[in-house]
């Protein structure tokens, strides 16, 4: 009886000491706010353009966090929204149309020429990236520019130009080496026959 | 001789080096046109410092370094700058960057240039200084801007300097010739390296199979008090690189990540002591260098002194090439070098064998095949990383893992693709996903950096908006403030309280009156009903009119003593309003006498009196504006001797008149009749003036004729010339074509003279 006793007791001894172990804890080592929508963040491109319908990026982590589609993000592309799927355990998913194409990086590039000075593009970049003053000519800071695209809306003149990124040596990529898939005489049926599906 | 240590794999490719060591070097003769890349070492591009269409003389800087790790260029030659900009450029990606590109004169100038006399008594700084102006960067292949590895003893401790000689590519012969024909030079280098960094070992690594030039070394170095050890190490590819090289002379391996520097080591190129030595002793910048021509499809495979910038289609014209054998041209060796597209492309700093390959010497790669796991890669690493690993993570594009698998720590000697039995470019594989790495890394880097300016920016809009809310609300209450403290004041202040609120007292008269007037209407009603307490009413109106009077009173008085109170410096609008006020009340006050007189009220005679002190004070009020006004314009009747005050008066009369005749309009009754006094006045004054104005100016012509000269038709004169002047200069901005550009550059300097004379001639004769 004795024993019985002395293990419930032990147990009850253990079951507190545990409890105030845990209790203690949980206060000491609280996570303030979600880290996942850090995480989330962290892979958006950060271009702050709003194609995904929230007003910059860190909104769509917050709207991923509670349960948004993973595909709403044309900058990020495929890729993105691969590393998404990859941290959120879920499926990847093709690109939502809906809110636009994956395009080659651009950078906004103003016609200085045709400015006018009305700092309306400069009200609507979202990281600064445009230096002028009213009724001065405006430019682009090109290192800074996201390619967002939202100073081309506001622009009373159109003088605003989405261009492509220009393939210096400098951001040159080495090109993925080119597979030579007909090795042997089957081979080259079972490739036509995946490139027909 | 010390120990020589071993590294791990490494392979024995066919030297084929021997073709191309059977002549001396030989100047390559001076080519027409050179193309000098901006960027030919590892950092930033130099900056232009010449503009196209100048002469340059030999050895004259024409880029200047942009920030720490940078090279400057100079002329290779005597002769004019054709042009800066685009030009292909020997660059794995095959793409143009800018080049400048000098047309020689066929002179080779030099610019004056010396050496320095004794630089052991220089400060390292200045030594090391001199060493950047002459534009030395790494030639054994990187391109590393060689200054900044010379500051290495500042912040490392550097006991080892190696030399490195080894040159284990197959076919380049660059540094074994010389060694061969300069070991002098290239003692004097490693003398002015070994005093800027002190090390306590020399080292020179050196291929056994250069026995040619380890036996000049040595005889050069029974003469040099340095203390130089000549190691041979095994021929072995790649034991030129200089990670392994360490391995070979120290047994010490580089850690991952680091420096030489940070064990102790700093690593030199034979051929950048030399470049050195010629900087030091004879001022001499980095113009020139040793390049092997060779590959079966030249006759003459010889090792070439080329200047920097020379095509390479010059250099395999002096070597005779066959340009019917030629199938592939090489920039660098077999292992490690590049397929270049174009033979236009110039010998950089870094260019040590340029390669004329026959299809049979290196025929395409074979197709790639699938990998066995055969392992033989990993037997030749010299780095001891996994290949085959490698390969499969950056063939399924998992980069990070390829990263942890020490991807960056790959030489890309090529070592493995030469083994693999399936002709996998692996080399081509790592080479891909080292740059979706970087590109990759880049990208993050830029996205933080975006987040980071959009969450300051997000901040500051907020920060903005605060405030200005902070703003409107302290606006809010300050006039919150002042409405309270406005409403206080009346009872705070009695009439008596010297600065009177005239306003305030206005406000109190007019409540009098409506009082008044309300209990004379209740009053009348009374007495037409025939109902009511007659006698009460009429106290109470009595009583009504007593305060109203006082009201009145108050503010008169209030009126006048500031109407006095301000004689020195007369308030003609106040004096003015009080004028119009006094009029209307009169106005005001005659109109009730009459309804009064007419309906036959009583208290007739008290309306009539009041009406007259109103038409005494009216009048008063009337003339104390009038001498104001006269008092605040006495400029007006004093005729102003300088024609420029006179025409400004004039226009100030014309407006007070336009002003006078407008309100004129607007007026009626008795306030017209003074209005047009007023006006006539004015007119009078208006006339007046003109005419002072004109009289004065009939002078200045007068006196302008009696000289002979013909004022208003100078004064036109001199506005045409002006007109003249600025239209032509508007034709210049316009035009483009050189010869209408002088013609009207002359016409506009006579312009501007004729302008100019004028212009002085009517600054004579008058003077505004």
């Amino acid at each position: 009886m004795s024993t019985v006793i002395t293990a419930i007791l032990i147990l009850f001894g253990l079951a507190v000491v545990f409890g105030i172990i845990l209790g203690y804890a949980s206060v000491r080592f609280r996570v303030e706010g979600n880290p996942i929508v850090e995480q989330i963040d962290a892979l958006l491109p950060q271009t702050q353009c709003g194609q995904c319908g929230y007003p910059g990026c860190r909104p769509y982590a917050e709207a991923i966090a509670n349960g948004d589609a993973i595909n709403k993000c044309p900058p990020g592309g495929q890729s993105t929204i691969e590393s998404l799927a990859d941290l959120l355990d879920v499926e990847a998913i093709p690109l939502d149309a809906e809110h636009g194409e994956e395009k080659p990086k651009m950078i906004a590039f103003i016609r200085e020429d045709e400015c006018i000075g009305c700092t309306k593009c400069i009200q609507a970049c979202p990281v600064d990236a445009i230096l002028g003053a009213a009724k001065q000519m405006h430019t682009v800071i090109t290192d800074e520019c996201t390619g967002c695209d939202l100073c081309v809306e506001p622009c009373p003149v159109d003088c605003i130009d989405m261009i492509p990124v220009e393939t210096t040596i400098t951001n040159w990529k080495w090109p993925a080496p080119t597979e030579s898939r007909n090795l042997i005489a089957t081979d080259r049926g079972r490739g036509l026959q995946q490139e027909a599906h | 001789m010390g120990k020589v240590f071993a590294f791990h794999g490494g392979i024995h490719p066919p030297e084929n080096k021997k073709q191309s060591t059977r002549t001396p070097i030989r100047p390559a003769p001076l080519p027409k046109r050179l193309y000098l890349p901006l960027q030919q070492h590892i950092g930033t591009s130099a900056s232009p410092l010449v503009n196209v269409g100048d002469r340059v003389l030999k050895g004259q800087m024409i880029a200047e370094p942009v920030g720490r790790i940078s090279a400057s260029l100079h002329a290779p030659t005597s002769g004019t700058i054709r042009s800066i900009g685009p030009h292909p450029v020997p660059h794995a990606s095959g793409l143009e960057s800018d080049c400048i590109v000098i047309d020689s004169d066929g002179l080779d100038e030099w610019e004056e240039h010396q050496g320095l006399e004794d630089y052991t008594s220089l400060k390292p700084g200045a030594l090391i200084d001199h060493i950047r102006r002459c534009g030395i960067a790494g030639m054994g292949g990187a391109g590393f801007p060689t200054d900044v590895k010379l500051h290495l003893g500042d912040d490392h401790i550097v006991n080892t300097l190696i030399i490195n000689a080894a040159e284990c590519e197959p076919y380049i012969t660059a540094d074994d010739m010389l060694m061969r024909e300069r070991a002098d030079e290239i003692l004097g280098g490693i003398r002015v390296i070994s005093h800027l960094l002190k090390p306590s070992h020399i080292i020179i690594g050196i291929e056994d199979n250069k026995s040619h030039a380890i036996r000049t070394l040595r005889t050069a170095l029974k003469e040099c008090e340095l203390n130089i050890d000549i190691r041979v190490v095994p021929t072995k590819y790649p034991s030129g690189g200089e990670r392994q090289l360490i391995q070979l002379l120290t047994g010490l391996e580089v850690p991952s990540g680091k420096i030489p520097a940070d064990i102790g080591i700093v690593c030199q190129n034979i051929g950048t002591t030399a470049a050195i030595y010629r900087a030091v002793h004879f001022g001499e910048p980095l113009i020139s260098r040793i390049v092997t021509v060779t590959g079966d499809a030249v006759a003459q495979p010889q090792n070439l002194e080329a200047l920097i910038g020379t095509p390479f289609a010059d250099l395999l014209d002096a070597a005779h090439v066959y340009e019917d054998r030629l199938y592939r041209l090489v920039m660098g060796g077999p292992m490690m070098g590049m397929t270049v597209e174009h033979d236009q492309i110039p010998v950089i700093k870094t260019t040590n064998c340029i390669i004329a390959a026959s299809r049979d010497e290196m025929p395409p790669a074979p197709p790639e095949q699938p990998c066995i796991r055969c392992n033989m890669c990993e037997q030749v690493c010299p780095v001891t990383l996994l290949p085959q690993q490698l390969y499969w993570f950056a063939k399924g594009r998992e980069f990070d893992k390829a990263k942890h698998h020490n991807l960056f720590d790959c030489i890309e000697c090529g070592a493995c693709a030469y083994v693999c039995p399936s002709s996998i470019p692996l080399v081509q594989y790592y080479r891909f996903a080292k740059s979706e790495i970087r590109t990759e890394e880049a990208e993050q880097h830029k996205a933080d950096h975006a987040r980071e300016r959009f969450e300051a920016r997000q901040a500051r809009l907020e920060r903005e908006q605060e405030e200005k809310e902070a703003r409107r609300k302290a606006r809010a209450e300050e006039a919150a403030r002042a409405q309270k403290a406005r409403k206080a004041e009346p009872a705070d202040t009695p009439t008596a309280a010297p600065a009177l609120d005239i306003n305030a007292l206005k406000t109190a008269a007019a409540v009098a009156r409506t009082k008044l007037k309300k209990a004379q209407k209740a009053l009348n009603t009374a007495r037409e009903s025939g109902e009511g307490d007659l006698p009460a009413l009429e106290a109470a109106v009595a009583a009504a009119q007593g305060s109203s009077d006082q009201a009145q009173h108050a503010l008169e008085q209030a009126n006048s003593s500031t109407a006095s109170g301000i004689t020195a410096n007369v308030d003609l609008k106040q004096l003015k309003t009080a004028a119009a006020v006094a009029r209307t009340k009169l106005k005001k006050a005659r109109d009730a006498l009459k309804n009064a007189e007419d309906k036959g009220l009583e208290g007739l005679d008290k309306l009539r009196a009041t009406v007259t002190t109103l038409e005494q004070k009216a009048e008063a009020a009337d003339q104390a504006h009038q001498q104001a006004e006269q008092a605040a314009t006495p400029a007006d009747n004093t005729p102003p001797t300088d024609l420029k005050a006179l025409k400004q008066q004039v226009s100030i009369m014309r407006t007070k008149l336009k002003k006078a005749e407008a309100a004129l309009a607007n007026l009626e009754g008795e306030a017209r009749t003074q209005a047009e006094q007023a006006l006539t006045e004015l007119r009078q004054r208006h006339a007046a003036a003109d005419q002072a104005f004109k009289a004065a100016e009939q002078m200045q012509i007068e006196a302008a004729a009696a000289q002979g000269v013909d004022l208003k038709k100078l004064k036109v004169d001199a506005a045409m010339a002006r007109a003249a002047v600025t239209k032509l200069e508007r034709a210049l901005g316009k035009t483009e074509d050189e010869q209408e550009r002088t013609a009207l550059e002359s016409q506009l300097v006579t312009a501007r003279d004729k302008a100019e004379q004028l212009n002085t001639t009517l600054q004579q004769h008058a003077p505004d």
